[in-house]
C-alpha cells in the first residue's frame, strides 16, 4: 500500500454539483487549481473534474482542496485510475 | 507496439473524462458537454472539414465532416448552425463510421436459380429497364411501383415522381415517410390547408413551457431536447411530459403525465372544454381568423384490402362545438384516460394563461395512431382557441424522423397523391407539374393508386408486379410483416432493392444495387423546421455503388425519356434543383437558390427576397400574408384555419382475455430506425446490441421475470422471444410491453397490427393487443 501511496500517479474523475446559482463560481474556483481540468455540462448544473496528479497524497491533497470550494455542493468520484510512474 | 508514456497518460485521461460523461448521461438524460464534440476527434492538421446536414433524424443537426486522405474520419457539431449551435448527439457523432462497415453492397447482384451473381452496373439497370418494359407490356403502366423514403435525397425523390407519374403516368410512387409523418400531413392539410410547421426551432428559446405529446425527446431528438433543458437552466422553463409510458424524456422532465393508449384524443378535448368553460379563449383571434367543422367518424380501421374513405367535413358553429365538448369535462376524460382532472386543468392552465408562451411537441406518438390526422387537428385546435400559433414560442410543431421526411417526401411529393406542387386530383397542378417536366399533360393519372399498406397490398394480390424499393427496409418496418413478406415471393414479381447494406429487404430482392451514400454523392435534404440543407460530395462510393438519383435517370434514358431527363453526370444535382425549384416558385413556398444552400447551414422556405420564413401566417414574418389582418392563414381558400370537433374512439385491438396486454413499438437512442447503418457502428452497436421486451417492473416480478430472461410475446399475427428488460431504460405501466424495432434479428413487426389511419393511411404501430409468457 504505501508503494503505491508513492509510486503510482493517479488520474481521477468526478462529477462536482455547484450550489444553486453557483456553477460559475465553481467553474472559475476549479480553473484556479493545478493538476485538476474542468468540463462543465452545457445545459445541466454539472461538471465534469480530471484530476491528474504525481502521486496518492498529492491527490488527496487536491480532493481536500476541491471539497473546501464554497460553491462546492456535492463531489462523486466516478473513476480513479493509477498508472505506473516511468521506471 | 511502443506506446509512450504521455500518449497513455492522455488516453487514460480520456477514458477518465469518458466514464464521467456515461455516469452524467445516466443520471441527467439528455446532458451534453462541448468537449464530449472533440473528445475522440484526431488531431490532424491534414483534416479538411466540410459542412452537411446530419445523415440520420429529422432534427437536421448541422455538422462537419472531417475528410482525411479521401476518406471521412470525424464529424463535429457545426457551431454556425442554428439548429444545434454546435452540439451533436451520439449518432450523428459516429455517423462516417456508417459508411465502413465491412460487408457494403458494392457491386450489383443479380439472383439467378436462387443464388446472388456479381453483374456490372450497366448491365444491372438494363435488365431493370428491360422488366419494366416488360411488366408495363403484359400488365399496364400500373404494374411498377416505386417505394422510397424519407432518406431519399430531393433530387432522388424528384426524379422518381418525375419518372414514374411524369412519364411512365403511373401514380404508383409511395415513400417509408408515409408509415411515420402521413397522419401529421393530413392534420395540417385539414387544419391549415397547407403543409410543415408554421414555426421554427428558434420557439424553443421564447417558449416557457413545452407539452411533450406521446414525444420521447430525449432519445429520439436529443439535440432539441438538450436546447429545452438547457433553457430551463437559463429561463426555468417548465416541461410536462405527456405519455403512455415513463421514459428518459419523462424522467428530465418537471411533470410526467401518463395516459391510456388512444385517450389524448379525449384529453386534448378535455383541455379545449377547460379554456372555453374558464373563458380563457382568444375571442377576436378565433373569430376573425378560425372557421369550425366536424367530419364523420367510426371510420373503421383500414384492416381490410381496397379500403377506402373520403371524409366529409361540414361546418358547424361554435355553440355546437361547445355542446359537443360538454362528454369531455375534465371529470369525464378522467374516468376515460386515467388522467386526474387535476392534471388535465393543469395542463389546461398553461394553454389558458396569456401570459405563458406554449410549444406542443410530437413525433411518432401521434402520428402513428389510427386516428392520427384527428389528435393532430386536436392539438391544434388548442392552440387556435387560445390564439397561441404562428408567434416566436407559441408553436404547435410536429417533429420528423428522417432527415428529409420533409424535404423529399412532403415537399416534392412522393406518394401516390402528390405532385411537388399540389395534388394529383387538381387540373392545375398536373398542367404547372406537366409543363415543368415537359411531358403532355394527359400523362400524369388523375387518380391516386395505392397508398403503401395497399401497396404492398396491390403486390400480394398480383395488381403489382414491378417494385423498386430505395434507402428504405420495408421488410423490417411493414405492420403485419408476414403477409407483405411472402407477397415479394410469389410468382411473377419482380423486386429491385437499392441499397448500403444487406438487409431482410435486400433479401427479397431479384436485383441489388449499391448505393452511394449521403456525402458519397452530392444532395441536399429539407429537416422539421422547414430548413433545406446542401451537403456536396466529399469522398467516392465504394466499387461501383452509384448514388440513387443517378440509378434512376440511367433506367429512365433506358426507358425512352432521354428529353426529359436530360442532366449530365457533372451538373446535374444543380440542374435537378433548379428545375424542382420552378415547382415552388411564388411566396408561399420559394426554396432558397443553390448558391445560398451552397454557403450556408440552410434556408428555411418560404424564401423570399433573400430570407428565410420562421414564422409562417404571421404577417410580421410571413411575406406570403396578404389580408391585411396579423395573421393569415392562406392555406385555406377563405384564409382561415379550422378548429375540428374530433371524438374519442377506442383503438381497433384492445387488450382482452386471450391477449391482456398492449404492445407498444419504438426507438433507442443508440440506433436509428431498422439499425442497419447504426448496427454496423461498433460503439452504438455494443452499447444497444439487441432488441428486448421491456416490462413493468411490478408486474415482471410477480411473474418471476428478471431482465435477461426469456419471455413469449404472441398476438394474433405471430410469437417471437425476446430478452426482458426490467428497470434498465423505460417503465411501462401494467400490463404494457415496449419493443424497440431496430433489432432484425428479432422482428417484432411480425406481431403488429396492420390498421391504419383512414385519413393519412398511416399504421399504428404503438397499440396492439399482445401475451406475454415467461419461456
Ligand atoms: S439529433 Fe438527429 S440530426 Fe442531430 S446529430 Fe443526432 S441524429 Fe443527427
Amino acid at each position: 500500500m504505501s508503494y503505491l501511496k508513492r509510486y503510482v500517479m493517479p488520474i481521477k474523475s468526478y462529477l462536482a454539483h455547484p450550489h444553486k446559482n453557483e456553477k460559475q463560481a465553481l467553474i472559475n474556483a476549479l480553473s484556479g487549481i493545478e493538476k485538476c481540468e474542468v468540463i462543465p455540462s452545457e445545459n445541466k448544473d454539472l461538471l465534469i473534474v480530471v484530476t491528474d496528479t504525481d502521486n496518492n497524497l498529492e491527490e488527496d491533497h487536491l480532493k481536500e482542496q476541491i471539497e473546501s470550494i464554497s460553491s462546492l455542493k456535492l463531489l462523486v468520484m466516478v473513476s480513479g485510475f493509477d498508472t505506473p510512474k516511468s521506471k | 507496439m511502443y506506446t509512450s508514456l504521455t500518449d497513455r497518460r492522455s488516453f487514460i485521461k480520456k477514458m477518465a473524462v469518458l466514464s464521467a460523461m456515461t455516469a452524467a448521461a445516466a443520471m441527467f438524460p439528455g446532458i451534453l458537454f462541448a468537449e464530449e464534440q472533440e473528445a475522440k476527434i484526431p488531431n490532424s492538421e491534414n483534416l479538411d472539414w466540410k459542412k452537411a446536414p446530419c445523415r440520420f433524424c429529422g432534427v437536421g443537426c448541422g455538422v462537419l465532416v472531417g475528410i482525411e486522405n479521401g476518406k471521412a474520419v470525424a464529424v463535429k457539431g457545426d457551431p454556425k448552425s442554428s439548429v444545434n449551435k454546435g452540439l451533436c448527439c451520439v449518432k450523428g457523432y459516429h455517423s462516417v463510421m456508417a459508411m465502413y462497415g465491412k460487408d457494403r453492397l458494392t457491386k450489383p447482384l443479380v439472383k439467378k436459380n436462387g443464388k446472388y451473381v456479381e453483374t456490372s452496373m450497366q448491365e444491372a439497370l438494363d435488365l431493370i429497364a428491360s422488366k419494366m418494359k416488360e411488366t408495363i407490356k403484359d400488365y399496364g403502366k400500373d404494374a411498377v411501383s416505386i417505394y422510397g423514403s424519407g432518406q431519399w435525397t430531393i433530387p432522388d425523390g424528384y426524379v422518381a415522381s418525375k419518372l414514374f407519374k411524369g412519364c411512365i403516368g403511373t401514380n404508383n410512387v409511395e415513400a417509408n415517410a408515409r408509415l411515420c409523418m402521413a397522419s401529421a400531413v393530413t392534420g395540417f392539410m385539414t387544419s391549415f390547408g397547407i403543409d410543415e410547421p408554421m414555426g421554427c426551432y428558434d420557439d424553443i428559446d421564447h417558449a416557457n413551457v413545452f407539452v411533450l405529446w406521446g414525444n420521447n425527446m430525449a432519445e429520439m431528438h436529443p439535440v432539441l431536447f438538450s436546447r429545452i433543458l438547457d433553457q430551463r437552466l437559463k429561463r426555468g422553463v417548465k416541461v410536462i411530459d405527456f405519455a403512455t409510458r415513463t421514459t428518459r424524456t419523462s424522467m428530465a422532465s418537471d411533470k410526467s403525465i401518463i395516459f391510456k393508449p388512444n385517450t389524448d384524443l379525449a384529453v386534448a378535448n378535455a383541455i379545449c372544454y377547460e379554456i372555453i368553460n374558464n373563458g380563457w379563449v382568444n375571442k377576436s383571434f378565433v373569430e376573425k381568423h378560425c372557421t369550425f367543422k366536424k367530419g364523420l367518424t367510426h371510420m373503421g380501421f383500414g384492416l381490410e384490402d381496397k379500403y377506402a374513405f373520403t371524409d366529409k367535413p361540414e361546418l358547424i358553429d361554435f355553440e355546437a362545438y361547445k355542446t359537443f365538448l360538454k362528454d369531455y369535462t375534465p371529470e369525464k376524460v378522467e374516468k376515460i384516460s386515467g388522467v386526474s382532472a387535476k392534471d388535465i386543468k393543469y395542463m389546461a392552465s398553461f394553454y389558458g394563461d396569456p401570459n405563458q408562451k406554449v410549444m406542443s411537441l410530437w413525433c411518432m406518438g401521434m402520428n402513428q395512431h389510427t386516428r392520427g390526422t384527428w389528435i393532430n387537428n386536436l392539438v391544434y385546435n388548442i392552440h387556435l382557441l387560445t390564439g397561441k400559433i404562428s408567434t416566436p414560442g407559441n408553436s404547435p410543431f410536429s417533429l420528423t424522423g428522417q432527415p428529409s421526411a420533409c424535404g423529399t417526401v412532403r415537399e416534392v411529393g412522393t406518394l401516390t397523391h402528390k405532385l411537388p406542387h399540389g395534388v394529383v386530383t387538381n387540373a392545375e397542378h398536373r398542367a404547372h407539374a406537366a409543363k415543368i417536366w415537359d411531358v403532355p399533360v394527359e400523362n400524369i393519372d388523375p387518380k391516386p393508386t395505392y397508398h403503401t399498406v395497399e401497396m404492398f397490398r396491390a403486390l400480394d394480390r398480383g395488381e403489382i408486379r414491378f417494385m423498386w424499393i430505395q434507402v428504405t427496409n420495408p421488410m423490417v418496418t411493414m405492420p403485419k410483416l408476414k403477409r407483405y413478406r411472402d407477397a415479394t415471393k410469389k410468382e411473377g414479381r419482380f423486386i429491385v432493392v437499392s441499397d448500403i447494406y444487406p438487409t431482410p429487404t435486400t433479401d427479397i430482392a431479384d436485383v441489388i444495387l449499391p448505393s452511394a451514400m449521403w456525402v458519397e454523392r452530392e444532395g441536399m435534404y429539407g429537416n422539421s423546421e422547414r430548413r433545406t440543407q446542401y451537403f456536396e460530395q466529399m469522398v467516392e462510393p465504394p466499387g461501383e455503388a452509384i448514388s440513387d438519383t443517378w440509378q434512376l435517370v440511367e433506367v429512365a434514358k433506358r426507358l425512352g425519356f432521354e428529353k426529359q431527363f436530360y442532366y449530365k453526370k457533372e451538373t446535374h444535382v444543380e440542374e435537378i434543383y433548379n428545375e424542382y425549384k420552378k415547382h415552388h416558385e411564388g411566396k408561399k413556398h420559394a426554396m432558397a437558390p443553390l448558391e445560398v444552400l451552397k454557403s450556408q447551414p440552410g434556408a428555411q422556405w418560404p424564401y423570399v427576397d433573400g430570407k428565410s420564413t420562421k414564422w409562417r401566417f404571421n404577417s410580421k414574418y410571413d411575406p406570403a400574408c396578404s389580408n391585411g389582418e396579423a395573421f393569415h392563414f392562406y392555406g385555406n381558400p377563405d384564409g382561415k384555419a379550422v378548429i375540428w370537433q374530433r371524438p374519442y374512439e377506442h383503438a381497433p385491438e384492445e387488450p382482452d382475455n386471450d391477449y391482456p396486454f398492449w404492445l407498444n413499438t419504438g426507438r433507442v437512442v443508440e440506433h436509428w430506425h431498422t439499425g442497419s447503418m447504426t448496427r454496423r457502428i461498433p460503439v452504438l452497436h455494443q452499447a444497444m446490441p439487441h432488441g428486448y421486451v421491456e416490462l413493468n417492473p411490478e408486474q415482471a416480478k410477480v411473474m418471476g421475470i428478471n431482465t435477461g430472461d426469456k419471455v413469449k410475446l404472441t398476438t394474433r399475427r405471430g410469437e417471437i422471444i425476446l430478452p426482458a428488460s426490467v428497470n434498465e431504460r423505460g417503465v411501462p405501466e401494467v400490463n404494457h410491453v415496449f419493443v424497440p424495432f431496430f433489432d432484425e434479428g428479432m422482428l417484432i413487426n411480425e406481431l403488429t397490427l396492420d390498421a391504419f389511419c383512414p385519413i393519412s393511411k398511416q399504421p399504428d404501430y404503438k397499440k396492439c393487443a399482445v401475451k406475454v409468457e415467461k419461456v
